[in-house]
């Protein structure tokens, strides 16, 4: 009986455990097949646009997920939007395994799931007016039966952004670069998805303008219980919106850890470097702070270096990490870091 | 004091528009010292990248127009001297660097000829001997293996690469001015850092001044020496950077500063955001530029443009109302 009870309490405790968890990735890998020729095509290499990627996100949380251009933060959301398909590798979504569900079943759960894009003037359609740039998700999903509620819905959307009524009917191209913005969150929010991946969302606004996007991604999250997997090069920005970090390099997470840990105590050498290289915007802090200069440029994903791939910049490398290639640790405390500085022998 | 390098004086530059004429820079005016690093910071439509093309004298004509001011540059007034004195300077006097390195440069040339092509116009090198320097500006701006990459295509270098061979045809005639217009915005960040770290190093030993169009703040803050932040076509604030970080007086200055987060900052609270859009150049309000943004703005603000005004030693302001921090 006593052993009934404890595999029932062990089953609620699973239960639960997944409904708190929004998404799980597990060694997820994206290659891409590099062809020549023209009537004959011969694989001549892989690209390894993300290779062994994981990281679980927590419902409600954001998850930052940084790196330079080519570390594959990207591919990787597009692999858990199954927009590209994973090479190898798990993605759990709501507790649901959906690494090989069939395009036609993927449909409901995509609706769970919804993504804003950095470029507010190439992702509108310059023939849509708002109204039914906002709409479309909800006519594709089959819920614009009831006109009146459909235009109620598509009319909430647009004051949640805080854009106005008599906006609904004009054209993106009447709109600055934020309100673009503003429609492009309004159309992602339409079917009221559980998990926002924001590509880049604020990159491409004005100084100024991006305030006011990222206070809007903030006070969204905490009326709708929005949890956003938050794709960014700025780290001020990323530290700003997120609860944890992820540090991606060449298709590799290379550290994550809580957002104050992370910035506070960056076990990575190239997490160090890439916080040094951003400049802080006071002249007397500037003067003080230790810089620490990486060498050379992100190398091609087509022939990562052997070892650990920063290793040919990393101001800190050891004979050990020219051959042997360090795994992602856990340090505990929801900390993982994947270098042999901080991982035992 | 000796006579600054450079002295822009009351700078207006019109292009005709579609939606009629457009004042891109209204009366701007700055001084550059030898070898002083001159930030200019600002969001798009602010005119910063026109100050710095109009100084160089390459506003495409029609439609854009200098309609008046002095370019004073060691004594001379750029903006009145013919095409052929302008291009004894340009590339020789006072070098340019552009935001996307690709496309400016010519993806037909080798890296080489495009690095020895400046010494060869200006100073008359041959260019067997133009190449010799061109290797060694090369080096200078940290290319590995200088010697066998003058050979190579400009789509053979990375991004970063390119904008260092950017840097190298920049000094190759010793420029006393370097105008660079938002040079790292397509690197990445650690790019960044290597790119205007060597370009702060290379201006420091040749004695150069920069003038460094940017809009980051944390570019200015690390980088600069004075500081002029535009907006809607003017210099609404100027001083040297330690002086305007510390005791910023614009109201748009103060709100740019509270608006960026910052990695030393407050995280996860809320930014203060500046409200509404940039402005439109074409539909420029009658006084101040920034008011129909501004929480302080007065009817003065909204009836009349504020000039600069001095308020501390090399400080100058553009409001009318007092909104210190």
């Amino acid at each position: 009986m006593s052993e009934l009870n404890g595999a029932a309490t062990s089953v609620h405790a699973h239960a639960a455990a997944s409904r708190a968890e929004m998404l799980r990735v597990e060694d997820l890998k994206v290659h891409f097949p590099l062809k020549k020729g023209i009537i004959i095509q011969r694989q001549v290499g892989t690209i390894q646009a993300v290779d062994g990627v994981s990281f679980a996100l927590k419902r409600g949380d954001t998850l930052g997920l940084v790196g330079e251009s080519g570390c594959g933060k990207s591919t990787t959301a597009l692999a858990v939007l199954r927009m590209l398909e994973p090479t190898a590798g798990r993605i759990v979504f709501e507790g649901r395994d959906i690494t090989h569900t069939a395009k036609d079943d993927m449909r409901p759960i995509r609706r769970r799931m919804q993504m804003v894009y950095q470029d507010p003037y190439g992702s509108l359609n310059p023939r849509m007016k708002v109204r039914d740039i906002i709409g479309e998700p909800l006519q594709v999903h089959g819920e614009a039966a009831d006109a009146a509620a459909y235009t109620e819905r598509v009319e909430r959307m647009i004051a949640m952004v805080g854009l106005l009524p008599d906006m609904a009917d004009r054209y993106p191209h009447e709109f600055s670069g934020g309100q673009r913005q503003r429609i492009g969150i309004a159309r992602a929010l339409a079917l009221e998805p559980g998990l926002v991946i924001c590509d880049e969302p604020v990159s491409a606004l004005d100084v100024s303008i991006q305030a006011q996007v990222i206070n809007l991604f903030m006070s969204l999250q905490e009326r709708l219980g929005l949890t956003y997997l938050f794709i960014a090069h700025d780290l001020a920005v990323v530290r700003h919106i997120s609860d944890r970090i992820a540090v991606m390099y060449l298709g590799r997470i290379v550290e994550i850890a809580r957002r104050d840990e992370l910035y506070k105590t960056p076990l990575h050498p190239y997490t160090e470097a890439l916080l040094a290289a951003v400049p802080v915007a006071d002249p007397e802090v500037e003067a003080r702070r230790p810089r620490v200069i990486v060498k050379g440029e992100v190398p091609s994903a087509l022939r990562p270096p052997p070892g650990c791939r920063f290793h040919p910049r990393c101001p800190k490398a050891m004979e050990k990490c020219r051959t042997v290639d360090p795994a992602l640790t856990d340090l505990g405390a929801g900390r993982a870091v994947a270098c042999h500085l901080h991982t035992a022998p | 004091m000796p006579t600054p390098l450079l002295q822009v004086r009351n700078l207006t530059t019109r292009f005709n528009t579609e939606q009629g004429q457009v004042t891109a820079v209204d009366g701007v005016s700055f001084d550059i010292d030898a070898g002083e690093t001159v930030a200019i910071v600002g969001e798009s439509g602010s005119g910063k990248s026109v100050t710095a093309l109009s100084i160089m004298r390459l506003i495409p004509s029609p439609p854009g127009k200098i309609e008046s001011g002095e370019i004073v540059f060691e004594g001379r007034d750029l903006s009145r001297i013919d095409d052929a004195g302008m291009r004894a300077i340009r590339g020789n006097k006072i070098a340019m660097i552009f935001q996307e390195p690709m496309s400016s440069l010519n993806p037909a040339l080798t890296v080489g000829m495009q690095v020895a092509e400046p010494s060869n116009l200006h100073r008359g090198l041959p260019w067997a001997k133009a190449m010799d320097l061109a290797r060694e500006l090369l080096g200078r701006v940290r290319i590995p293996d200088a010697a066998s990459r003058l050979a190579s295509y400009p789509h053979q270098y990375s991004g970063g690469m390119r904008q260092r061979v950017m840097i190298a045809m920049a000094l190759a005639c010793q420029p006393r001015l370097i105008i660079a217009d938002e040079p790292t915005t397509a690197l990445d960040v650690t790019v960044q850092a290597q790119i205007l770290d060597l370009l702060k190093e290379l201006t420091r030993e040749t004695g150069s001044s920069l003038l460094l169009i940017t809009h980051d703040l944390g570019v200015v803050a690390r980088y600069a020496d004075r500081v002029a932040v535009m907006y809607g076509g003017r210099i609404v604030e100027t001083a040297p950077a330690r002086e305007l970080y510390r005791h910023p007086h614009h109201p748009y200055t103060l709100g740019l500063m509270a608006s960026v987060p910052r990695l030393d900052g407050d995280a996860g609270g809320q930014l203060v955001p500046i409200e509404g859009q940039p402005p439109d150049l074409a539909h420029l309000p009658p006084g101040c530029a920034f008011s129909p943004r501004c929480g302080k703005a007065s009817d003065a603000c909204r009836a009349a443009r504020p000039p600069l005004v001095e308020v501390a030693a090399r400080h100058f302001k553009a409001c009318f109302n007092d909104v210190r921090a």
